[in-house]
């Protein structure tokens, strides 16, 4: 039994059908083709599919796709792209806060949230911001120089976070999936 | 850390990047330029397996054995069958090839046992393979799952080495008769006899080296896709090593082998896991053979948790004798390896060559032996991770020298300081069979002392127990072999494989690069290093290189990454390659520049006349001479490119010195680093960021096994830890902040002067922590906590000893 629900990612509408069971996490990246969300661990432990639902830093493996409903969801591609990136990426990439780039996408995304309730952070508190979302490969501390990096050079440059995420960014029209 | 009442903490100081259009050419090898794979890892562009859509793709899902040991009476998939989406449920009674996961390494004793695809009567481990189901979505292929009904015979289980081995354990295997996997030894026996009979002193220690799950972030995955028309099988799967995965497929598939296609997409990290030949991507790939429909098999973490080839799993006897001028005068290990339920691909040289060559450390030993006997058990297979057979040997090693100089009453650091190989001994040839390509011991020792404030610590120490605070200092002085290496060699030890590495360089028409490598890169940079190691070598700029790797279809053969390899071996066939570019290239430039070849000099890309500057040509316009072919030397054929394949001489040695200084609530039992301190020789580097890199992830991971991680196992063989939620991946408050820097020495045996990296944070950290405990509770008589240190270990062994010895609390 499919249920029809609407939502905006990363700007642009979108109207699918899905179970009423499908987590976010696999109607993104199934159904709508944001693959940047990672699958890590089914259980919110790993935090490597972390999006934004209104704002909010969500685990989308644990998220059911109907709950998202009208909501206004921000994945990894809606931070910025190659040539264009967001603070976040650019200092992930200069302070070498990444390897395999898989837990990546949710680092960043839970990083962006957190910046935007504590924009002067230390670093202990990054590290606390950050227990929810595990890495293999970098150890942690070149992320967390990452972040702090990151929290200055938008302090420096001050936008404002709609601007930042593109949370805001012009609708680009409405795309239906799923149902078939 | 009393971090309450201490000000922010400054970040520890760090090599700085630079991008790469900062970079003049003539530097680019050794500067530490930002990735160029980043941008799309850090933008969602990423493609991992599971980004993988294909039409018409069916899912497939795999029923695994809910017992760690037991009899398959029966297997109804009826009802299963019969629900929404299901498009097939296969058993090993529909398996129609040979279907034997084999192993890659023979010993002269080993017991090799049957490795079906699909268990058959019997199931050794929970986890192991039962059936497949296919299905038109993801989550139908999972409901089937549930709908199938096995009839298991329940059997009694073993998880634990030595209880394996013992008479009465219940076997495993009955063609083998016994859990005994095998029997091996190295070194000489009556010499160390003869060693420990004249020592003055003799100190021992059992340690267990506990079971460790990888936990790459990814979980392993194959989308798997196949062309009837001219019988080419693709498979597109998390994999450190491709044409590996393709020899081993193709043998077990019974497919042949150039018309089977593995290909790596972006891979989520591995650490070994992504080595081995696994039932599950064989599995996919047959499916989608049967079905000729593409099929995705993407594990669940559960499925990690249960099938990933877990590492270390030993247990041992470790003894050194020391004389009355406190040097080392023999070592003498006995271990017990577990080696799980069958033999995995590399299994029988982890606990062996991967581990008893490394147990001269960085000391002169005059005589050693160790012996190993590897054992068969209920749990999930046991091979390579992170380190792979060398931490186990550094840390019994430093385990018993740190207990030594204890037992000599000498300083750590500088008994360590009188028993390391002298800088003038190298090469080194150590009595376990290997010969230490260089070292120079002292330097990193001396560095990371220095670091850590050793001179004024024991006076901090003192200090601080008065207050009733109790710190602690651990060394960790620590040897790695790796670049994994002579194939003669390696053959001579039993590989059924060698281990060279190719590498492909070619010029296109317009002066542009590729170079493509047989490893395969899964977060080490590779597209960045082997830029940066081609463009050097032909003298053009970083952004003409592009690199590829991680695909049998369009590449050399190639061995892959692991075993701290891919710069030593896969760099130096990068380098052979170009070098041979080059020559090639000087031949055509010459003869454009009507001058003898051996007067022409090459530098910073330029071909010139010897004593005429002005008479130059770029390589990038001989590229194009190569391909225009009008005006070519006669002896010379067109094009622009060579493949070299590359085999060393020997394996590397890194080598280094780590410490760790930490705060032990003996009250709690809870550690608190003040300080961790690495100093690695890792040779020459490429790029100094993404050598950081793996140094601060090698750590970490040293850091879980020696404070948090560690599987688990009930007496029925069930896997208590198999989630993160409890088995403790470590979390970024776990890890503290690191100081790491670096000496070099470089390594006489390739042409980059490399060693290898990813692993030494690993091998060097458990040690390191565990000698700073044990230091740090010496007032309370502790003289050894095994791994993990949980809170709880530290606390009991506070409270036993205090109980042993009558103390007061």
């Amino acid at each position: 039994m499919e249920r029809e629900i609407t939502l905006t990612v990363n700007g642009t509408d979108h109207e699918l059908s899905v179970e009423p069971r499908t987590l976010l996490v696999h109607a993104l990246r199934d159904e709508m083709g944001y693959t940047g969300p990672n699958v890590g661990c089914e259980s919110s432990m790993c935090g490597a599919c972390t999006v934004h639902v209104d704002g909010e830093a969500v685990k989308a493996c644990t998220e059911l796709a109907v709950r998202a409903e009208d909501a206004e969801i921000t994945t990894i591609e809606g931070m910025g792209e190659e040539g264009d990136m967001h603070p976040l990426q650019e200092s992930f990439q200069a302070e070498h806060g990444l390897q395999c780039g898989y837990c990546t996408p949710g680092m960043v995304m839970t990083a962006s949230a957190f910046l935007e309730e504590n924009p002067d952070p230390e670093r202990e508190e990054i590290r606390e911001a950050l227990e929810g979302n595990l890495c293999r490969c970098t150890g942690y501390q070149n992320i967390v120089n990452a972040v702090e990096s990151a929290a200055e050079e938008m302090r420096d440059s001050p936008m404002s976070p709609e601007t930042a995420t593109g949370e805001t960014a012009a609708d680009g029209g409405t795309v239906e999936e799923g149902g078939d | 850390m009393a971090t309450d009442e201490s000000p922010q903490e400054p970040r520890p100081e760090g090599v700085e990047t630079v991008a790469a259009e900062d970079v003049d050419a003539a530097d680019i090898l050794g500067s530490a330029v930002e990735r160029r794979e980043d941008p799309s890892l850090l933008t969602g562009d990423a493609e991992y397996t599971d980004d993988i859509q294909l039409p018409e793709m069916a899912h497939v899902a795999i029923l695994r054995s809910q017992y760690a040991h037991a009899r398959i009476d029966g297997i109804d998939t009826d009802a299963a069958e019969g629900m929404d989406g299901v498009v097939d449920i296969y058993t090993a009674d529909d398996l129609d090839v040979s279907g034997n996961v084999p192993t890659a390494w023979e010993l002269d004793t080993l017991r090799e046992v049957d490795h079906p695809l699909l268990a058959e009567e019997r199931v050794r481990y929970q986890g192991d393979a039962i059936a497949v189901v296919v299905a038109e979505e993801r989550y139908q292929a999972h409901d089937a799952l549930d709908a199938i009904d096995v009839d298991y015979e329940r059997l009694d289980a073993v998880t634990d080495p030595t209880e394996a081995l013992d008479e009465d354990a219940p076997v495993l295997h009955e063609e083998a008769g016994e859990n005994t996997a095998f029997e091996w030894e190295i070194g000489d026996a009556e010499a160390t006899d003869e060693a420990f009979a004249e020592a003055g002193t003799v100190v021992d220690l059992d340690v267990t080296n506990q079971l460790l799950i990888p936990n790459a972030m990814e979980p392993r995955a194959a989308v798997a896709d196949y062309d009837p028309g001219d019988d080419e099988l693709t498979v597109h799967m998390a994999s450190q090593n491709p044409h590996v995965h393709r020899l081993l497929m193709s043998g077990v598939l019974d497919h042949p082998e150039h018309k089977l296609r593995i290909r790596a997409p972006d891979v989520g990290g591995g650490f070994g896991s992504k080595i081995h030949h696994y039932p599950d991507e064989a599995l996919a790939a047959w499916t989608a053979k049967r079905l000729e429909r593409p099929v995705k098999w993407q594990a669940t973490r559960t499925e990690t948790y249960l099938t990933d080839a877990q590492g270390r799993g030993h247990e041992t006897h470790g003894e050194i004798a020391i004389d009355d001028d406190g040097n080392i005068r023999g070592l003498r290990i006995d271990t017990k390896a577990n080696l799980g339920a069958y033999l995995s691909t590399f299994a029988p040289a982890v606990p062996t060559y991967l581990y008893g060559t490394l147990m001269s450390g960085q000391y002169e030993i005059p005589a050693i032996h160790c012996e190993v006997t590897g054992a068969y058990s209920n749990v999930p297979p046991v091979d390579a991770y992170r380190g792979a057979g060398r931490p186990e040997a550094s840390y019994i090693v430093e385990r018993l020298v740190n207990r030594a100089a204890d037992a000599v009453d000498a300083d750590p650091a500088e008994f360590r300081r009188q028993n390391f190989v002298d800088p003038d001994d190298f090469p080194y040839e150590t009595p376990v069979a290997v010969e230490y390509d260089s070292g120079d011991y002292e330097k990193p020792l001396d560095k990371a002392l220095d670091l850590v404030g050793y001179e004024g610590f024991r006076e901090r120490q003192a200090e601080a127990r008065e207050e009733g605070r109790y710190l602690g200092i651990g060394l960790s002085c620590y040897i790695e072999a790796c670049g994994l290496a002579p194939s003669e060699l390696v053959g001579a030890l039993g590989a059924r494989a060698g281990l060279w590495e190719s590498g492909l360089v070619r010029f296109t028409p317009t002066g542009t690069v590729t170079a493509a490598c047989g490893t395969s890169g899964h977060g080490q940079g590779h597209d960045t290093t082997y830029a940066q190691i081609v463009a050097n070598e032909l003298g053009v700029d970083y952004e003409d290189v592009d690199v590829k790797e991680g695909d049998t279809a369009d590449l050399p053969q190639g061995m892959g990454t692991y075993g701290s390899r891919s710069a030593a071996v896969g760099g130096s066939a990068l380098v052979k390659g170009a070098r041979e570019v080059v020559e090639k290239a000087k031949r055509i430039a010459a003869h454009q520049l009507e001058a003898a070849t051996e007067d022409i000099e090459f530098d910073d890309g330029d071909f010139h006349v010897a004593g005429a500057p002005d008479r130059s040509m770029g390589i990038q316009e001989v590229a194009l001479e190569a391909y225009l072919a009008h005006d070519l030397p006669d002896d010379v054929d067109p094009g622009l490119e060579a493949t070299a394949f590359y085999d060393p001489d020997n394996f590397v040695f890194p080598f280094g010195t780590h410490v760790a200084v930490v705060e032990v609530d003996p009250e709690t039992g809870e550690i608190d680093f003040e300080n961790y301190v690495a100093v690695d020789d890792v040779g020459n580097q490429i790029n100094p960021k993404i050598v950081e890199g793996q140094i601060h992830g090698g750590i970490a991971q040293g850091i879980g096994q020696a404070l948090y991680e560690g599987a688990e196992y009930d007496d029925n063989g069930q896997l208590t830890t198999g989630s993160m939620q409890d088995y403790a991946v470590p979390k970024s408050s776990h890890i503290p902040e690191m100081e790491t820097d670096s000496t070099t020495t470089p390594s006489p045996v390739n042409p980059l002067g490399v060693k290898g990296v990813g692993e030494a944070g690993t091998i060097a950290a458990p040690q390191a922590v565990v000698n700073a405990v044990v230091d740090a509770l010496e007032p309370f008589g502790v003289e050894h906590i095994e791994m993990p240190l949980t809170n709880e270990r530290v606390w009991r062994a506070v409270d036993e000893r205090a109980g042993a010895t009558g103390g007061d609390d």
